[in-house]
């Protein structure tokens, strides 16, 4: 069974992390994973650097233009995990844009992924049509997961289809918002995580966009089973480099 | 073989909707419509009617008597020159804010490089009394002082993109991050024919009528619609798109597609997207697009902000992948001299990116039986610093 899946049935809140690899350094990958493994974090977001990241707020582009003046490259990404699975063993999933996918070669990049033993992808310009008829029969040959979002504005009769075609989890974005850019829940967001918990979807959600602290997590997993911190964590290596994960960690949970 | 666009959204293997899912909702939305509002009857007639009182279509056809002996051969100039604003590219932009009044938005944002986009934007916004945002590179607001200052006393606020390498790919991603933050009330008029589906096709639509001109103009200067060849430069493709448009399943009509090789094709500095592209994925299509082996993106030069993006529309990327178009590629240097001498044979300063189009003439060899029609894609007062620069005036 598929790493994902498997942390999902756990009967706990997931707290899952996002980080750009290669920042702040280049080789900080491996250690940020494991520290963050080790802190109690259940599921980690691995930021494949892109020029272009539209979905992106100021804080999460900064780290991935440094990531890219640091030298990170697909190539680089994969051989700094290349043994990863000998020290980590949660769910580790590669988000990033399609270009550099496509450059690699989806398959190609899919064979990586279930070699090293990374369980999933998070690619957010790759929509769920051109996946479910061009690449996902690729996704089920090496076992990998891909996940979808939905956004507050995403109809139900698509969010079922999202959801038929998902075998992971759902990332809920939690407002029309790109990452990094807003600060608490209000009533939208409250009557919109209602909305999505009663849709009682196959897949598990988790809420990510505007999930910075402890206050924001609790909100957000009180109706879905986790949440994915970016921004926040990555604001708070650009103050402390990969050393005081401890602290972050601790304070969300 | 068809150039038109496929359900899906694709010119051959081009095209698409490579879309975050924040901003499937109001492409989506456009995708369903953009074709029965552009039909609708009073639609056409304000579009129409806005064309030729506003705009001051039709633009003429142009047969450049000195230009031709020189080469000769037959050059006519299609003069979207002479349209208000200067250049082609409010075609499109009056298209679009009629087409987003119908769809009951309330603000419109859009990104500019040279600020020609920018400005033709900014211009209908302030015609329809709509709050208009334009996102340009922070460098390119320094070097395009200029339609910084038009695009403000039409009352747009221009807001600096800082990201990546501050120009139009970027004001570009950043116009995108915004339509994220605002997916109700907003409508993004992107400049050229480019973006995720149905905007190229869209934005083609709305230049189509250069091509519908040329041919009752040209039936009624030389007795037939059809000309040899039709010339145009292309940067994202929008004026090359609306020059074509007519003539794409025409095959007895040449098809020339000019781009800017900067210092030269293989000098590190160029925008010839059809030599030095690869297939990837930018700004929502799929498309032919200078990058890294790694699959970023990187960053073209032109001498002329407006021909600079890197990449290029998915119907020229078709053109080229099925040799339908003939591309040529043409260096600062022979654009800046082509452009000198339009003004010396024929009394009109073109734009640098039409300049371009016009340097064709010594590339390629035409018969003194064939009609070239070139489009003059905008004029050249934008481009005065640069001139005077350039040959020391």
């Amino acid at each position: 069974m598929n790493r994902i899946t498997q942390k999902l049935q756990e009967d706990k809140k997931i707290l899952s992390i996002y980080f750009s690899a290669g920042y702040p350094n280049l080789n900080d990958t491996v250690q940020i994973i494991q520290n963050l493994e080790k802190n109690g974090v259940d599921l980690i977001e691995i930021g494949l650097p892109f020029s272009d990241p539209l979905a992106d707020g100021p804080t999460i582009q900064a780290s991935s233009t440094t990531a890219l003046h640091n030298g990170m490259t697909t190539q680089i990404l994969f051989d700094q995990l290349k043994n990863i699975r000998e020290s980590v063993k949660i769910p580790l999933i590669i988000m990033g844009y399609f270009n550099p996918m496509l450059q690699y070669g989806v398959e190609a990049f899919c064979k990586k992924c279930a070699e090293i033993g990374i369980d999933g992808l998070i690619i957010p310009d790759l929509p769920v049509d051109v996946y479910a008829d061009e690449y996902k029969s690729i996704f089920e040959k090496y076992g990998v997961i891909n996940v979808f979002l939905i956004t507050p504005q995403t109809s139900d009769e698509r969010i079922r289809f999202i959801d038929s075609v998902s075998n992971g989890f759902i990332y809920m974005v939690s407002s029309a918002s790109v990452t990094g850019s807003q600060s608490g829940f209000g009533n939208t967001q409250e009557t919109y995580f209602e909305r999505i918990a009663e849709m009682n979807l196959k897949n598990p959600q988790i809420i990510g966009f505007g999930i910075s602290n402890k206050e924001t997590f609790n909100q957000a997993t009180k109706y879905a089973k986790g949440a994915i911190i970016g921004s926040a964590f990555i604001k708070h290596l650009s103050e402390n480099g990969s050393g005081k994960i401890e602290e972050f960690v601790g304070g969300i949970r | 073989m068809s150039f038109n666009v496929n359900e899906k959204g694709y010119y051959g293997e081009f095209g698409g909707a490579y879309i975050p899912e924040m901003l499937y909702p109001n492409v989506e939305e456009l995708r369903q419509k953009y074709l029965s509002i552009m039909d609708e009857p009073d639609f056409k007639a304000e579009f129409n009617q806005l064309l030729k009182d506003y705009v001051g279509r039709p633009s003429p056809l142009y047969f450049a008597k000195r230009l031709s002996e020189k080469y000769n051969t037959k050059v006519y100039l299609k003069r979207e020159d002479l349209n208000h604003t200067g250049a082609h590219k409010v075609n499109n932009t009056i298209g679009q804010i009629l087409l987003a009044k119908r769809l009951g938005k309330k603000r419109i944002i859009a990104e500019t490089g040279a600020g020609q986009h920018g400005v033709a934007t900014a211009t209908v916004c302030a015609l329809m009394g709509i709050e208009c945002i334009v996102y340009m590179g922070e460098i390119d607001i320094a070097r395009q002082a200029p339609n910084v200052a038009r695009m403000k006393m039409l009352g747009a606020e221009v807001r600096p993109a800082l990201s990546g390498s501050r120009t139009l790919k970027d004001a570009t991603n950043e116009a995108i991050r915004d339509w994220i933050n605002n997916p109700v009330d907003t409508h993004y008029i992107i400049g050229s024919a480019i973006g995720p589906h149905p905007y190229p096709d869209m934005v083609t639509r709305f230049q189509s009528i250069i091509s519908e001109e040329i041919k009752w103009q040209l039936k009624e200067k030389e007795g037939r619609e059809n000309p040899d060849y039709v010339v145009a430069c292309i940067g994202g493709g929008s004026n090359a798109a609306g020059t074509y448009y007519h003539f794409l399943h025409e095959p007895e009509v040449g098809i020339i597609a000019v781009e800017a090789a900067g210092k030269g094709v293989d000098s590190g500095h160029s925008a010839a997207t059809s030599k030095l592209g690869k297939v990837g994925v930018i700004h929502g299509c799929k498309t032919l697009l200078m990058q890294t082996a790694d699959g970023q993106i990187t960053e073209p030069y032109s001498i002329s902000a407006g021909l600079d993006y890197p990449g290029v529309g998915p119907l020229h990327a078709h053109l080229a992948q099925t040799g339908r178009g003939e591309f040529f590629s043409v260096t600062d240097d022979d654009a800046m001299n082509a452009g000198l001498q339009l003004t010396k044979l024929e009394g009109i300063i073109p734009a640098i990116e039409s300049a371009h189009a016009f340097a064709v003439l010594d590339q390629k060899k035409f018969k003194p039986e064939d009609i070239v029609v070139i489009s003059l894609s905008g004029r050249g007062d934008k481009d005065l610093d640069n001139y005077i620069d350039y040959f020391k005036l």
